[in-house]
């Protein structure tokens, strides 16, 4: 059990999905983006995805790549995210971290466990490491006790379904298509069959991402996912200027699409 | 006993290598790897593949001597492995219908490719033709502006050519792009590597399809009257490296140098001598050596020549650095573009910009070593791609006399 399961397990008792909110730290600057993060919180989200941005973004599609690129110009590092993670968790919401590999391999594995710690946090998803690629990243996390959150994909076979599962803590992050981040006009079929598969495998707890944008889509896949992972589209209502309002805005929609009420 | 450094299998050379790539990709990659592992076991394949490497590439390759060029390397004799000379102008076209083979094999239609200099691109487009698969190349747009030659003739050929304008639109975006490709079409497309990098069977996959040219130059060294004193070879990702390494690999008497890109100096920064200048990272699918800040952000690479402009490099190559095996020296633009001079001059040979870094080489090594020693450079690819760039370089177009 851990501070994300609780968190998850407190929303299915409301009846409703929770709502994870991602959003690159830095972006459009590292005073804003933390303001977001508080934002992120009052409007809604259970969980919070803070994103320290990377130079190479392989699995981000346009909206976050740019965001990113943004944020490094502006100079973010990666101790912002940790201090993201302080906001969010006095804010009340659990924060987690999505970083690329080697952001944390550069920083040390057990050391990029226990700052996450210290700072509030409670686990790691890791878009470009797998449980079989990662095994120092696994032992520096259960010893920290930070949750490993890995991914599960359309194209994941049983066998690394299996292994996914077993190796991940807190959630799984069911991709819901094959594909990068950003706004789809709808989330196909193909994720509710990664969910149940990921579930067959033994995950107790699966929610999606890539591809939600709106309340209609996430009151969608809440019918049959623990939790909704939405980051592009907060990105976007956000954008170059900053605008918290917008970003309240949407992620009030998408807080009511989890309860059903989209 | 010692076993053979030869051919090592992967995924993982000593610490290095490896597959760290999103999920989505990961059964394409099994697939692949099966795959492989079969084709690499079936006399059909080798005889479809030895068969386009004679009948369509034109292999073996030559081995030429260059006296007049050598007589500025401290006079040591030194031979080039023509790359230069097979279809579609460099050593590109070896991996490049390996993979597309494998591609008919499981059964996929349509490849795609990253490409820096266009020289993969090019080869990728060439193999996509003649195999009738449909063909999408990712490449910088700095890339395409500077190799446009390029970029029409894959037009030509009948690919799609997509421009990176993300990041430092170079090579290194036109790989993550390709990865994004790859991630939403998995199911009908593979990605047809350009380089010994990457997530596993790549390092290893090109380094085989490449591997024919230390076989071929090593019974012609013999043949020649015996094995060189060392083997040199430019080093971007390190596929034509690795692959006129390897049957070199247990002759511990021949010293074995990668040339890689030193820009404007490595101490200046701009730079893409990765091994000399880079430490221990995961880019791109493997761990090896890349160049990075402090905190792990990949840092912009800078070499004249587009294929050497990496900020990775192949993980076999991190292994072999480290074990001792070879060596891997930087190679400044303005020394490697002094060599493309001096080879065209005195052999009327023009090489790539990227080859011109082997080049430099052998002149650095045979005046160190003099007249007794035999160098061998892989020529991997020809210059004509290169000439509006060297034109400007050497203030050679009209209205621009100094």
């Amino acid at each position: 059990m851990s501070a994300i399961t609780d968190r998850i397990d407190a929303c299915k008792a409301e009846g409703r999905a929770a709502l994870v909110g991602y959003l690159p730290v830095g972006y459009p600057d590292v005073d804003t983006s933390l303001e977001a993060m508080r934002v992120f919180v009052e409007a809604g989200c259970d969980i919070v995805e803070v994103g320290p941005p990377y130079s190479d973004p392989v699995l981000d599609g346009p909206v976050i790549q740019h965001a990113a690129a943004i944020a490094l110009e502006g100079g973010v590092r990666v101790d912002d995210a940790f201090r993201a993670v302080s906001v969010v968790a006095q804010a009340g919401a659990v924060p987690v971290i999505m970083a690329y590999a080697n952001l944390m391999l550069s920083r040390g594995w057990e050391r990029f466990a226990t700052d996450l710690v210290a700072a509030g946090g409670a686990g790691v998803i890791t878009p470009d490491l797998t449980p079989d690629a990662s095994p120092e990243w696994i032992a520096a996390a259960r010893a920290a006790e930070v949750d490993t959150i890995f991914l599960t994909a359309p194209s994941t076979t049983r066998e690394r379904m299996q292994l996914t599962a077993d190796a991940s803590r807190g959630f799984v992050y069911a991709t819901s298509l094959m594909g990068v981040t950003g706004e789809r006009a709808s989330v196909g079929d193909a994720a509710a069959d990664v969910v149940a598969r990921t579930r067959e495998a033994g995950a107790e707890r699966v929610c999606v991402g890539l591809g939600v944008s709106t309340g209609r889509q996430a009151a969608e896949v809440a019918r049959f996912a623990d939790g909704v992972i939405v980051g592009s589209a907060f990105v976007k209502a956000m954008g170059d200027a900053g605008d918290l309002k917008a970003l309240r805005v949407k992620v009030e929609e998408l807080a009511a699409g989890v309860r059903g009420e989209a | 006993m010692t076993g053979s450094l030869q051919s090592a299998p992967g995924p993982f050379f000593g610490e290095f290598g490896g597959r760290f790539v999103p999920e989505a990709l990961m059964a394409a990659l099994d697939e692949l790897t099966d795959a492989y592992d079969k084709a690499r076991v079936d006399p059909a394949f080798s005889e479809e593949l030895e068969r386009l490497a004679r009948d369509y590439t034109g292999r073996p390759s030559i081995i030429t001597e260059v006296p007049r060029f050598a007589a500025h390397a401290g006079g040591a004799r030194v031979f080039l492995k023509r790359e230069d000379l097979n279809h579609s102008g460099s050593h590109k076209i070896n991996n490049v219908l390996g993979q597309a083979l494998l591609t008919k094999r499981i059964g996929k239609k349509r490849v795609i490719a990253e490409t820096g200099a266009g020289q993969h691109g090019v080869a990728t487009a060439t193999a996509a033709a003649l195999m009738d698969l449909e063909c999408v190349i990712y490449m910088g747009e700095e890339d395409t502006e500077r190799q446009a030659l390029n970029v029409a003739r894959m037009r030509l050929l009948g690919a799609e050519v997509i421009p990176v304008a993300t990041g430092t639109r170079t090579l290194r975006d036109a790989i993550n792009e390709a990865f994004r490709d790859w991630v939403a079409n998995v199911e009908t497309t593979n990605y047809v590597f350009g380089t010994a990098a990457g997530p596993h069977p790549f390092p290893a996959m090109v380094r085989d399809f490449q591997r024919v040219i230390s076989v071929e130059s090593r019974e012609q060294m013999l043949a020649l009257g015996g094995l060189p004193d060392a083997v040199l070879a430019c080093v971007g990702g390190g596929s034509n490296a690795i692959g006129s390494f390897d049957a070199y690999l247990d002759d511990t008497d021949v010293r074995l140098i990668g040339c890689e890109a030193a820009g404007d100096g490595v101490e200046t920064g701009r730079h893409a001598a990765t091994l000399t200048g880079g430490r221990p990272g995961i880019l791109h699918g493997s761990m090896s050596y890349i160049l990075q800040d402090d905190e792990g952000q990949t840092q912009p690479s800078h070499s004249i020549s587009a294929g050497l402009d990496y900020p990775g490099v192949g993980p076999e190559h991190t292994w072999l650095s480290s074990i001792g095996r070879a060596e891997y020296w930087p190679v400044t633009d303005a020394e490697a573009m002094d060599a493309f001079r001096l080879l065209t001059r005195t052999e009327g040979i023009m090489p790539a910009i990227e080859s011109a870094h082997a080049l430099a080489g052998a002149i650095r090594l045979g005046t160190e070593l003099g007249p007794d020693a035999t160098l061998l450079v892989t020529l991997s690819g020809r210059g004509d791609k290169d000439v509006e760039q060297a034109a400007r370089w050497f203030d050679m177009f009209p209205g621009e006399d100094a």
